[in-house]
């Protein structure tokens, strides 16, 4: 499927829509993580966390459980919420 | 640092700030000096340092805005970057304990000399991490993290420094590979003697606010400590109440800073030790009175010195502004090189970079409009 990356990530993945795979959020941060080492715990904590101000839409909704499936031929929207100076 | 491989004619000063990393290289004369930044324009960089065993591992402390904490390394000055593949990060739930999540790596320490590639990391919130290879993967280190006693020590992330509470002050005794210290905002100083395995408070003699316990050692809050490079049995102390020395084997911290003038008080954060010299130390007073503005006692910044051991101190705030300045120096934000007249150099809360060539008696401003400086480090490149 394809996903888009917040430009604060773009440094891993040099471009902001990529294709990764995955039956589950889970999954395909697993994917993500193959592909572009380190890029999960800027969005995930140690302890399986989506961190504070990033956000997961999928199919027009915010998504919270990392165990949501996802279709082959969904998006996946990774946004981050900017705020302080 | 250690003096081995090194060029004393290349100094670089690593500046890490909330919204990036500088490096200035000076010449053999530290009379001008080459900026190369930013590196990582928008991280917040809590330490920059470069690795005094090979001269050329530098690791930056490094977080993104919201983004998940990480650390850098180049081996190359910053010409290139590495991320590590496994940055800090606590483990899950042990021991009956809510699990914890790393906000940012704080403190980054070398370790031992005979135990190349190995590096200390502290966090917050309070956390004690290890590398031995050079900072690409870290672990958490000794049972501190998820200890039950050390747990209640730590306090909860809304006791501590307005950014979190820190780990940090990370210190290996060059005699002793085994023999560690580190503190905490809030929760004490630490002692090893078996590298780490098991840790002992070493708070005795230092001050808490008044009203609370000081058997507590939550209620403890050492803001830096340093071991002297040139008496590794000598620590000294800067402390939320007031400053320290402490000669081992003895374990009772003695407040050298009641000397210091009552209107400036010995309150404050960085505290730097001459590298050749037991008895001389620097710190940046700050006004800790009634609500804590942390900001140069009436608007009139300086640095004070001690030559001996703490017994007296002197004022030295030459070329530094005369008034109306208002801002104070981090923890980690005050240092000196090895020169043979020392070089001490700070970095502001306003994003300025002084420097003394003659151990604090005359400053100059090298920098200015810089973001927040949170440390300043010296380094040698091999």
């Amino acid at each position: 499927m394809r996903v888009l990356i917040p430009s604060a990530l773009h440094s891993y993945t040099g471009r902001p829509w990529v294709d990764a795979t995955g039956a589950t959020v889970t999954a395909l941060f697993d994917d993500l993580e193959r592909q572009f080492p380190g890029i999960r715990f800027r969005m995930v904590d140690e302890q399986g966390q989506v961190r504070r101000h990033i956000r997961l839409f999928y199919q027009h909704a915010m998504l919270f459980d990392l165990a949501t499936p996802l279709a082959a031929d969904g998006e996946l929207l990774i946004v981050q919420a900017l705020s302080g100076g | 640092m250690s003096a081995q491989n090194t060029k004393p004619d290349h100094l670089v000063l690593l500046v890490a700030t909330r919204k990036g990393a500088w490096l200035y290289h000076g010449d053999a004369a530290r009379q001008s000096w080459r900026v190369d930044g930013p590196h990582f324009l928008g991280h917040i960089i809590n330490h920059l340092v470069l690795d005094p065993r090979d001269g050329r591992t530098l690791l930056a402390a490094a977080k993104t805005g919201h983004l998940g904490p990480t650390i850098f390394r180049s081996t190359d000055l910053g010409q290139s970057w590495q991320e590590a593949a496994k940055p800090p990060a606590f483990g899950p739930a042990a021991n009956g304990l809510a699990a914890r999540s790393v906000d940012h790596t704080f403190w980054l320490a070398p370790g031992h000399a005979a135990e190349p590639g190995v590096w200390y990391a502290g966090t917050s919130p309070q956390g004690l991490f290890r590398s031995t290879d050079g900072g690409m993967n870290w672990a958490p280190f000794s049972c501190i993290n998820d200890d039950p006693q050390y747990r209640q020590w730590f306090g909860t992330v809304q006791d501590g420094t307005p950014d979190g509470p820190k780990l940090h002050s990370i210190i290996v005794d060059p005699h002793d590979a085994q023999h560690l210290y580190f503190a905490m905002s809030g929760g004490g100083v630490h002692e090893s003697r078996d590298g780490g395995q098991s840790f002992v408070p070493l708070v005795d003699g230092m001050d808490v606010v008044e009203g609370f316990d000081p058997t507590d050692i939550s209620f403890h809050d050492p803001h830096c400590v340093r071991l002297c490079p040139s008496n590794p049995d000598r620590l000294y102390q800067q402390n939320h109440c007031g400053i320290y020395r402490l000669d081992r084997p003895g374990s009772i911290w003695v407040r050298i800073g009641r000397n210091l003038p009552t209107e400036v008080g010995d309150i404050g954060f960085p505290l730097v030790l001459h590298p050749r010299d037991d008895r001389t130390a620097w710190v940046f007073p700050m006004d800790g009175t009634e609500v804590w503005p942390r900001t140069s006692p009436g608007g009139r910044p300086a640095v004070y010195a001690t030559r001996d051991g703490g017994s007296s101190w002197q004022r030295h705030d030459a070329g530094l502004p005369a008034s109306q300045a208002w801002w104070t120096v981090k923890r980690q934000a005050m240092t000196a090189d090895r020169q043979d007249s020392v070089g001490l150099y700070f970095g502001t809360t306003s994003g300025e970079l002084w420097h003394s060539l003659d151990e604090g008696r005359q400053w100059s401003c090298l920098a200015r409009h810089l973001p927040e400086i949170y440390a300043v480090e010296t380094a040698y490149p091999g």
